[in-house]
């Protein structure tokens, strides 16, 4: 890719979010929107290479985002003069339309982009429609790139960004920011998306992780740009907190030959602690702001024991089994059972941890927890520990047949190992 | 993320008081429009380089401080952001916007991606 190219699709990355916002304020539609900034895109690929990038390449974007909207306007005004009321009709709007996007586009505003991010994740679409679009509008990301992070061949995410535009445009969701309860619930979903892109980039769900964990840095930006447009919002805060938590331990979550490292056996040097300054920082703001006792205010609150801890001993585990008995009250899923199962595990010993676990499991019924690894494999550990290891030996085999995720499968091997070795020596 | 420092590049005597109200403005914008971006994970302006005090060690193993900035320049570095970026492209067309704002040349490096040393964490302290 030449200097100038680059330069234009660093421009975008930067420049698009609040482009397509600005438009969809006067088109009220997003998919006209980004159409309309995509035109702008390709004119600037035509021009700039030939005449150099202009000295401010974001406003040069929106005045031609702009021309292209009002010349899209006047064509489609051509086409209706036949019917002379109705043109006269339509003029009339057009002008206005015209002169709204002139204003318009001068300055944009925060709001903006909050009503560009709550379409995007409006509840009307099918989740990884949401989660397309978010990335495609507000990460500024290309189809290939978000094809290529979710493993999807383009054409099909291509598909998926044009079905959700079309549900959006022809249920006419309004470009707004919701209020009232209705806010609440519009917050969650679009605090879902973003958590689902992190988790996404994360822990990879299947093959190798390498195109992916840039996902994890988009939706920390996207948690960054949240707290800054909706300052009221604790769960903001809390996920923008857990997110700042977990990615912090990056470093340290692949060993030298790229296996992957859990959190007991982390090198906590390698942990960022700036990162985790953030983290606290942004979960004492959803403290302040009363939503401690919130989803992802405990999920961060947990997070935030083990970082405190110098080595995974010291980990305040009585208060992280605590935290998961409150979130398991508000949010009683298999997968917080297991993981207090865990905790319980470390404060009363694996027996105790392994009947929490059965218990669990009981509760979720077999269907909840039957394709989920974590529950052999965190059951093939507490066994272990109890020294029976013929039946750890059985969980941990289960587990591996059960992820798709290399790494994954790689720890569970080691685990294997471990077995066979504490066998041999029994 | 990786980091980048996008550091502002003033003349010598440059006069900070003498800054407009439109390149004011401008600035802000910026710093709201990179925050916005989740983008900007520092920023501070500089007192002038000749309140800067420069330490040099001497022979004998005493520190000497002097007045004014270590090197003789023609310029200073008279503020930065810290910001957060993909590569290095896109710390670049940010710096493109902080050169029209701040009307001043500005240097954009990329930071060292070391590893992190272990430092003490008190509880829930937010400094």
């Amino acid at each position: 890719m030449s200097d100038v190219a680059k330069t234009i699709e660093a421009v975008w990355k930067i420049e698009s979010t609040r482009l397509i916002a600005a438009i969809a304020r006067v088109t009220r539609d997003i998919g006209i929107a980004e159409e309309l900034a995509q035109d702008a895109l390709v004119t600037a690929l035509e021009l700039w290479p030939r005449e150099g990038i202009p000295e401010n390449p974001g406003a040069w974007l929106m005045t031609a985002a702009k021309r292209r909207a009002i010349d899209s306007l006047r064509r489609g005004r051509m086409l209706l003069q036949k019917h002379e009321e109705i043109a006269r009709e339509l003029e009339f709007q057009q002008q206005q339309l015209a002169d709204a996007l002139e204003h318009s586009l001068d300055q944009v505003i925060d709001d903006d982009i909050l009503r560009l991010i709550f379409t995007a994740c409006h509840p009307i679409l099918p989740m990884e429609g949401r989660i397309a679009l978010t990335l495609r509008l507000i990460g500024g990301l290309a189809t290939t790139e978000i094809a290529r992070a979710f493993l999807v061949p383009e054409k099909t995410l291509g598909q998926r960004i044009s079905r959700a535009k079309k549900t959006l445009s022809e249920a006419h969701v309004p470009f707004e920011t919701p209020s009232g309860d209705e806010l609440r619930r519009r917050v969650e979903s679009v605090l879902l998306v973003v958590y689902l892109i992190f988790n996404e980039g994360y822990t990879a769900t299947s093959g190798d992780e390498w195109m992916r964990s840039t996902l994890a840095d988009d939706a920390l930006r996207l948690g960054r740009m949240l707290a800054q447009l909706l300052p009221g919002e604790s769960e903001v805060h809390a996920l923008l907190a857990l997110m700042e938590l977990q990615a912090s331990r990056s470093a340290a979550r692949r060993g030298k030959n790229g296996e992957a490292v859990l959190l007991p056996d982390q090198d906590r040097s390698l942990w960022d602690y700036a990162q985790i300054q953030r983290g606290m920082t942004a979960l004492e703001q959803a403290q302040r702001l009363g939503g401690g006792a919130k989803p992802y205010a405990l999920q961060a609150a947990i997070a935030a024991c083990h970082m405190r801890a110098r080595t995974a001993e010291e980990t305040d585990w009585d208060r992280v089994v605590l935290l998961y008995d409150a979130l398991l009250q508000i949010n009683p899923s298999p997968i917080v059972a297991l993981n207090r199962a865990v905790a319980v595990g470390m404060v009363q010993g694996p027996a105790a941890g392994l009947d929490a676990l059965d218990a669990a499991a009981t509760l979720a019924g077999d269907s909840a927890l039957a394709g989920y690894h974590l529950f052999p494999s965190v059951r093939g550990d507490l066994l272990m520990k109890m020294g029976r290891l013929s039946e750890a030996r059985e969980e941990i085999q289960r587990a591996i047949a059960m992820t798709k995720n290399l790494r994954e499968q790689e720890l569970l091997a080691n685990k294997l190992k471990q077995i066979e070795k504490a066998a041999l020596s029994a | 993320m990786p980091q980048y420092l996008v550091a502002i590049q003033h003349p010598e005597n440059y006069d900070p008081s003498l800054e407009g109200e439109a390149m004011i403005r401008d600035i802000g914008a910026l710093n709201e429009e990179m925050d916005a971006a989740g983008a900007r994970f520092f920023a501070g302006g500089l007192e002038s380089a000749s309140h800067a005090k420069s330490l040099r060690k001497q022979p004998d193993g005493t520190v000497s401080i002097t007045d004014g900035p270590y090197l003789e320049a023609k310029e200073h570095i008279g503020g930065f952001w810290i910001l957060e970026c993909a590569d290095m492209d896109e710390a670049l067309a940010w710096g493109r916007k902080a050169v029209v704002a701040c009307r001043v040349p500005v240097e954009v490096r990329a930071f060292l991606r070391i590893r992190p040393n272990r430092k003490s964490l008190s509880h829930g302290d937010s400094q």
